[in-house]
């Protein structure tokens, strides 16, 4: 071997955050399990809601209509939980020692993490909704409407799967990571997602109208059954670029700080 | 003659116990380097700082240059880590493992392409290149782990127990390429618990003990340091039975032969008497046990003891 020592070049812009996204999305291909059940549980689910409980709640059949856009953040809330587990197993497995010794933004292994969550998302989020429209989901919102759904259901998949892997890089093992996943699994039913908030218990109304989920929920369904939004869209959309905000920064401060535990 | 490493008074404490309490290093660029030191000593500790994975409660260190606390960015642009346990992607094949790290290390596609099958040949892995790592032996995990910090020709390679695992023949082909690295100009900087490695390998060897360097030089170097011969009693069948180091004088060696004599172990029939050189082994146990190992006691024999098999 003859070749001299050469110090490592510098990147050009994005060169780490698309191969950290071709790993991430080889990940999610490979990995056929998580994939289907990301699809098939939040599809049962829709089902189980409209054809069990859907008569009993709205007895004239039109439950599916309300239920959508709560299946819709259920099924992004599967996604994040699972982005956390994929965090904190690189966390633990010293794969993120490497990065850390290499001069790679802080950022980019989450960013590709994420961005294979948000297009893993948006694929079950597009299976739900083919799904609902078979079982009798009669939404009337405009294409512009559409793609606002389109638009706000990406930003909160953006948002709470950045917290999540932030979340990843905090929880002590992947399995700890997985457990803090049921709060988003559980955030859904105190809202508006799957009951009218006005039939909960007063102390419940209140965390209710006061939590991310419920103007999101009443941004989509506002957007595909034209009911009422009111303040709901940009309450939605400073929630989301909160959570994001908030979770960026963490998340880089937490990848810099922490070094790998085995 | 530059310093690849430079490091001064570099503390640090976990909780109660100071696992490193001012520690010095030199090493000189383009050399071998191997840190010894009993389980728990703090050579992951050291290497963690040294490739700023952890920052030192106190001292300085200067790796390829650049200040660890003060530069992190350049002293990355300059060295690559294979840790202790193997940091590979399970889920990616070997190839992929080695494409990604070498589009992160800068290499085009098709270059970071060639590069992987270079090492995969290198490593001995090109039949397992299109296999998922989940699905490779703990061996073979090992070679694409070193692999991977192997993709550029960087100015300082770190590599914590890179042998532990690997068979013999994988620990042979190991060593010629840490070898011709360091021909190229690479510093590498090695842990091991295999001391004829270190003896095999490295330029300078350096003994960590209670959080400080012991002792500090060649293997020659060290095993002078331990004085003299070491006298070995074994048994028909070749067992050790007692070993004894000498300070190295005819009147040491005459006390080691009266201690024996004293345990009436060389009596026995077939019983034989060998004198050798002190291997590393010995420097290192002696090192380690906490005797000061260069100053033999009044009966001219070294303390402690090294090793005595029932
Ligand atoms: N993050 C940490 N928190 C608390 N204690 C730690 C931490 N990292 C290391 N230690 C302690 O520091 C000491 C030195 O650990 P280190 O891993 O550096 O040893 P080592 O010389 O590499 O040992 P080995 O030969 O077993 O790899 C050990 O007692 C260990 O328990
Ligand atoms: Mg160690």
């Amino acid at each position: 071997m003859t070749t001299l020592v050469q110090t490592r070049p510098r990147l050009s812009p994005f060169t780490a955050e698309a191969t950290f996204i071709n790993r991430s999305f080889l990940h999610s291909v490979r990995d056929v399990e998580a994939l289907l059940m990301a699809v098939v549980l939040p599809v049962m689910l829709m089902l189980m809601f409209t054809f069990i409980f859907g008569n009993a709640i709205d007895p004239s059949g039109g439950y599916v209509d309300y239920v959508v856009p709560g299946i819709i953040l259920l099924c992004a809330g599967f996604g994040a939980s699972s982005t956390a587990i994929s965090v904190s197993r690189d966390m633990t497995t010293g794969i993120i020692d490497r990065f850390r010794t290499m001069p790679l933004r802080s950022g980019a292994v989450l960013t590709g993490h994420v961005v294979a969550s948000l297009a893993r998302n948006l694929f079950a989020t597009g299976v739900v909704i083919a799904v609902a429209l078979l079982v009798g989901f009669r939404p009337v919102a405009s294409p512009l409407e559409w793609l606002g759904v389109f638009a706000i259901v990406g930003l909160y998949i953006l948002a709470i799967t950045y917290l999540f892997a932030a979340i990843g890089l905090a929880a002590s093992t992947p399995d700890a990571a997985s457990g803090y996943g049921f709060i988003l699994l559980f955030l859904p039913y105190i809202s508006s997602a799957f009951v009218p908030v006005e039939t909960m218990p007063g102390w419940l109304q209140w965390i209710a109208e006061n939590q991310p989920i419920t103007p999101v929920i009443e941004t989509i369904r506002g957007l595909l059954m034209h009911t009422p939004i009111g303040d709901s869209a940009w309450l939605a959309v400073v929630w989301c670029l909160g959570i994001i905000a908030v979770s960026v920064v963490w998340g880089a401060w937490l990848f810099r700080r922490k070094a790998g535990r085995r | 003659m530059t310093l690849a490493i430079d490091a001064r008074g570099l503390r640090k404490r976990f909780g109660r116990t100071d696992v490193l309490a001012g520690l010095d290093l030199a090493v000189p660029a383009g050399t071998v380097f191997a840190l010894l030191g009993p389980n728990g000593a703090g050579k992951t500790t050291t290497i963690n700082i040294l490739t700023t994975l952890v920052q030192a409660d106190a001292g300085t260190a200067h790796v390829a240059g650049f200040d660890v606390a003060a530069e992190p960015e350049e002293v990355k642009r300059r060295i690559s880590l294979t840790g202790q346990s193997a940091a590979v992607d399970e889920v990616l094949t070997g190839t992929e493992n080695l494409v990604m790290m070498g589009r992160l290390s800068g290499l085009g596609r098709t270059e970071a392409r060639t590069r992987a099958a270079e090492l995969l040949e290198r490593f001995g892995l090109t039949d397992a290149a299109t296999r998922r790592v989940g699905t490779y032996s703990g061996g073979m995990r090992r070679r694409l782990d070193l692999a991977l910090s192997l993709i550029l020709a960087l100015p300082v390679v770190f590599l914590d127990e890179p042998t532990t695992g690997l068979d013999t023949r994988s620990r042979q082909e190991l060593w010629s390429v840490i070898r011709s690295l360091a021909d190229a100009g690479t510093t590498v900087f090695l842990t091991t618990q295999y001391l004829e490695e270190a003896d095999r390998l490295a330029d300078r060897i350096a003994v960590l003990d209670n959080g400080r360097i012991a002792a500090e030089g060649t293997a020659d170097e060290l095993k002078a340091r331990i004085g003299g011969d070491v006298v070995e009693l074994r048994d028909a069948g070749g067992e050790l039975l007692v070993e004894l180091p000498t300070d190295g004088t005819v009147h040491g060696l005459r006390a080691a032969i009266d201690e024996l004599d004293r345990r009436a172990a060389s009596g026995a029939p077939g019983v034989s008497v060998t004198i050798r050189r002190p291997s590393l082994d010995d420097v290192f146990l002696a090192i380690t046990a906490g005797g000061s190992p260069a100053t033999p006691s009044a009966d001219g024999l070294a303390r402690p003891e090294l090793i005595e098999s029932k």
